[in-house]
């Protein structure tokens, strides 16, 4: 539907993107026990560290493999070896995923040759689980970054082959980064509806969804177990969710045989529906009569939210795979994306968003493509506040990152739930700007005068 | 890298202003103090952070961040520096390297039109084009770039060169010292001057504690004629030259700044902090006195001593309801540089017991100070997070007090947490930010959610009784 046009410049002004290594480091950080390693300079890691604490008010055990300037010039084979032999002593953790960064990628090494030699060398590695992913920063975005952790997770800790014989009553799920750890635990309870057990990979709701542990931890403290990750072969079925959450999803599926769905996202009464009846069919189970209800309670909300949205002019700015959910969510309720602008241009999620045109650009492209189509409401995440404030326009942050608002990770927005409480707030942001009407909003009543601009005053005598 | 930032780097570290240098051998002082980082180890910003940090408070230049994504897009908009007017620098300006830039070696040309499409959209009066390690490696010139683009368009581009893997953050502040000395200080002369000009130099504005201060100065009479660089406008850094005294407020971290100044065009400098009554206090009198000795009228120094009374009685008039309240709670201080004396005079004027004062960043000069205003002074250096996290939980303090880094470490062993680092919200500079201080101090240590929190939950208790009571009913008959 959507012609995807990419802006062609030299420029870029106020990034919409976050870059990929920040991807994997999140999915990372949703395993348990984990350290990301990211391989770049000491600066790569400390600004992702920095933006993630902002965004979720919790410490993040990222580390770095210190790159200078000789070892780029030499090579960083003995940092990478360093830090992980430092940081195993240090923070012990069960966990560690390696995510390459833009200054390493551009001197070109092999990075996974010399992973096998170092982990060949060092026993005293032989108990941590550690995976690569390449993920340079001038290459994709966000979504990419995430896919390709979570494909190396796969690739790295899942016992391969067909192992179904007697298939557990377990769900392995992929979600994508633009799921929520508050989005995370309302498809668990979904899932656990119909008598399954969900091994969601990477799970954030375990690993930084704010929690208060009785003593101190390093490392992340809950996320996917490994020892979950490994047996993923045994479950039934796969959900994946998000368009680019397909690579990981057929490197699952290509190990185990394990049939996966995969949906484009999981916000609005027609996606969730398909995966209720996904569910039920699985389980051999009837719909049960809470998720009934559920539904029930968002159809109320879609009759009483709908009046707010009608003809409403939506400017959407995100990832892909968040900005396609959003944009037929909008417009779902009858609301009109006038602007969409996506961080990165590789995704199939951009084809079919309701929209005339997308735009791969900037927040810049994004402000002037809402003020040149008269939009209403902003929808992007937190940088998009100077824009907003700007155009004078309600903003409604959505996806990565929220530095400025408390409890992002708590905020669900998929599942009837979701959708219902998502339907709520959005009305509302309209509700609390609703004008009061004023005589100046009627001097288009009378038909224009012919000739003349001006209507006839009473003459005065 | 290229020679000439090698150069530089050299040059910075070896600097006769620093105390801790001065006491190395001819040696060591060769070697910088550049600590080798640990791959597995490390923590803090680069030296690109370092050099944006320093600059980027210039609110009316575009700050135009040459690399890959992540270093701007990870980092841009982070920080509270406030502005009285311009917006421009909140506006994230990035060449954005895409691979095939990098690939094709078309970084320079990318830089160069960058520069073009900044100036024609914001007709800035300067742009600030900052390094950083990707097209460091493959060798953009980013001064070569510069100097074209400045004699092409008319308008001052200043080279930033600071990559991130040239060092830490402090040496970061440093090269930023450098290209204002080389690229806007003594650019421009100002309308005119007076014998009571001033720089501050290492003021960033952070939640807008300059303006705490400033008002002190413009009521003796004293010009702030810039600030490096909070609340900042290019102009007014470019006549910096022509001021009679430079204010040095973060410790070593521009030190660089005031000793060429003084070097280049006669200017003394002193160090000084804003934190604390007696030391703002003391920094007016400094500031008067050293004023009057360059040739500001006499009475400058009785005016000083007046303002002073006045503002010191009225700060402690404004303290006063929350001495008791505060008198000795048990403080943990981790934080370095400056802060770690001023802040701990400030809180022993008002009765609180400090548990341990963090001198990791601290210079000989900032340790001696501590020793000099502590009974018994408990100094420590790094403290892991995991220790951190077990003195808390066993009630060793209060209340923390440090930077963002430590604050999950505080919180989730349920004590109170005041961030006095740079992405605090509140101003605690001059006479009103120690009343500030006072008030949020008081108002995180008496909410009720610190009892609340930490009562386990109840059917955790053990405890034999049923805990409920039935409700009383009247019977009606």
């Amino acid at each position: 539907m959507a012609a995807v046009r990419v802006a062609k410049k030299n420029l870029s002004i106020n990034p919409l993107k976050s870059s990929a290594p920040m991807g994997a480091s999140l999915a990372y950080l949703g395993v348990d026990g984990a350290v990301p390693l990211l391989h770049g300079s000491q600066g790569c890691t400390s600004f992702a560290l920095t933006l993630a604490v902002r965004h979720f008010k919790e410490d993040m055990p990222l580390q770095t493999t210190a790159i200078d300037e000789v070892a780029t010039v030499l090579g960083g084979a003995d940092n990478l070896e360093e830090a992980l032999i430092n940081l195993t002593k240090r923070m012990k953790p069960r966990f560690v995923g390696i995510a390459t960064t833009a200054l390493v990628e551009t001197r070109g090494e092999d990075f996974v040759a010399d992973l096998k030699n170092i982990l060949a060398r060092r026993a005293e590695l032989a108990d941590v689980k550690i995976v690569l992913a390449s993920t340079p920063d001038f290459a994709g975005a966000l979504e990419d970054g995430w896919s390709r952790a979570v494909t190396a997770m796969i690739e790295g800790l899942v016992i391969p082959g067909d192992r179904r014989g007697t298939p557990l009553r377990q769900i392995n799920v992929l979600p994508g980064v633009h799921l929520t750890a508050g989005d995370i635990e309302e498809l668990r309870e979904i899932i656990a509806a119909f008598g399954f057990t969900a091994i969601v990979l990477p799970d954030v709701s375990g690993s930084l969804d704010g929690h208060v542990n009785d003593a101190y931890s390093g490392p992340t403290s809950g996320g996917t177990r490994l020892g979950d990750i490994a047996e993923m072969g045994r479950a039934m079925h796969t959900i994946a969710i998000g368009h680019h959450m397909r690579a990981p999803a057929e490197a699952l599926q290509g190990l185990t045989g394990v049939p996966t769905t995969l949906f484009a996202g999981l916000t609005g009464l027609a996606p969730v529906d398909s995966l209720i009846t996904l569910l039920s069919h699985l389980s051999g189970q009837p719909v049960p009569a809470s998720v009934k209800r559920r539904r029930s309670q968002l159809l109320d909300v879609m009759l009483d939210g709908h009046f707010h949205f009608g003809d409403r002019r939506i400017a959407i700015a995100a990832d892909p795979d968040l900005l396609h959910t959003l944009a037929l969510f909008f417009g779902g309720m009858g609301a009109e994306v006038v602007a969409a602008v996506a961080s990165t241009g590789n995704s199939p999620a951009l084809a079919d968003i309701p929209c005339d045109e997308v735009i791969v650009g900037d927040l810049a492209d994004f402000e002037q493509a809402a003020a040149a189509n008269d939009a209403e409401l902003l929808v992007t995440h937190a940088h998009g506040r100077q824009a907003a404030e700007r155009l004078g326009l309600p903003l409604f942050r959505v996806g990565f990152p929220i530095f400025d608002r408390i409890g992002a990770q708590h905020r669900c927005t998929i599942g009837y739930r979701g959708t219902r409480d998502l339907i709520a707030e959005v009305a509302n942001l309209f509700i609390a700007v609703r004008p009061e009407k004023r005589p100046e909003d009627f001097t288009h009543v009378l038909a224009p005068m012919r000739g003349t601009d001006t209507h006839a005053t009473p003459a005065t005598r | 890298m290229s020679d000439a930032l090698k150069a530089k780097i050299a040059d910075v570290f070896d600097e006769p202003g620093c105390d801790k240098n001065k006491a190395k051998d001819e040696k060591a002082k060769k070697k910088g103090c550049s600590k080798p980082l640990t791959p597995g180890a490390a923590a803090g910003g680069c030296a690109f952070d370092g050099a944006k940090i320093a600059l980027q408070p210039i609110t009316d230049v575009v700050h135009l961040i040459h690399g890959p994504l992540a270093c701007e897009g990870n980092s841009w908009d982070n920080r509270n520096a406030n502005s009285s007017g311009e917006k421009t620098y909140r506006v994230s300006f990035t060449t954005d390297l895409s691979e095939l830039d990098i690939v094709m070696g078309n970084g320079e040309k990318r830089l160069y039109r960058a520069i073009r499409d900044a100036i024609e959209r914001y007709a800035p009066p300067a742009l600030f084009v900052y390094q950083t390690c990707v097209p460091a490696t493959i060798g953009d010139d980013i001064e070569g770039v510069c100097r074209h683009a400045s004699e092409r368009f008319g308008t001052p581009c200043v080279p930033v060169n600071a990559p991130g893997f040239a060092g830490s953050k402090n040496l970061g502040n440093k090269l930023a010292g450098e290209a204002l000395l080389d690229h806007v200080i003594g650019t421009r002369e100002p309308e005119f001057t007076t014998d009571c000009d001033i720089n501050i130099i290492g003021e960033y504005n952070l939640s807008g504690e300059l303006w705490q201060i400033k008002p002190l100065f413009e009521a003796l009479g004293i010009r702030v004629l810039s600030c490096m660089s909070g609340d900042g406008r290019f102009a007014e850094i470019a006549t910096a030259h022509r001021a009679r005294l430079n204010l040095m407020v973060c410790s070593t971290a521009l030190i660089n700044v005031a000793r060429k100044m003084e070097e280049r065009w006669g200017i003394p400098y002193f160090e000084c902090s804003f934190y604390g009554l007696s030391d703002m206090s003391a920094t007016l009198r400094t500031t008067a006195r050293m004023l009057v000795e360059r040739g500001a009228p006499a009475d400058l120094i009785e005016r000083t001593e007046a303002l002073i009374a006045r503002e010191e009685a009225h700060a402690w008039s404004r303290i006063a309801p929350y001495r008791d309240e505060l008198r000795g709670k048990r403080v943990m201080l981790y934080t370095g540089g400056v802060k770690s004396w001023s802040i701990v005079s400030a809180l022993q004027e008002i009765g609180m017991e400090i548990v341990y004062t963090s001198v990791r960043k601290s210079t000989e000069s900032d340790k001696d100070r501590i020793k000099a205003i502590m009974e018994d002074p408990h100094m420590v250096e790094s403290v892991p997070p995991r220790e951190m996290y077990a003195q808390l939980k066993r009630g060793d303090a209060d209340i923390l007090l440090s930077g963002g880094k430590s604050q999950f470490v505080a919180l989730k062993a349920k004590v109170p947490w005041l961030d006095i680092n740079q992405e605090r919200h509140h101003a605690f500079g001059g006479y009103d930010g120690m009343v500030t201080l006072v008030r949020e101090l008081a108002k995180s240590l008496r909410n009720p959610i610190w009892q609340d929190i930490r009562r386990p939950a109840p059917w955790e208790a053990p405890s034999a009784a049923f805990p409920f009571a039935a409700i009383e009913t009247t019977r009606k008959d």
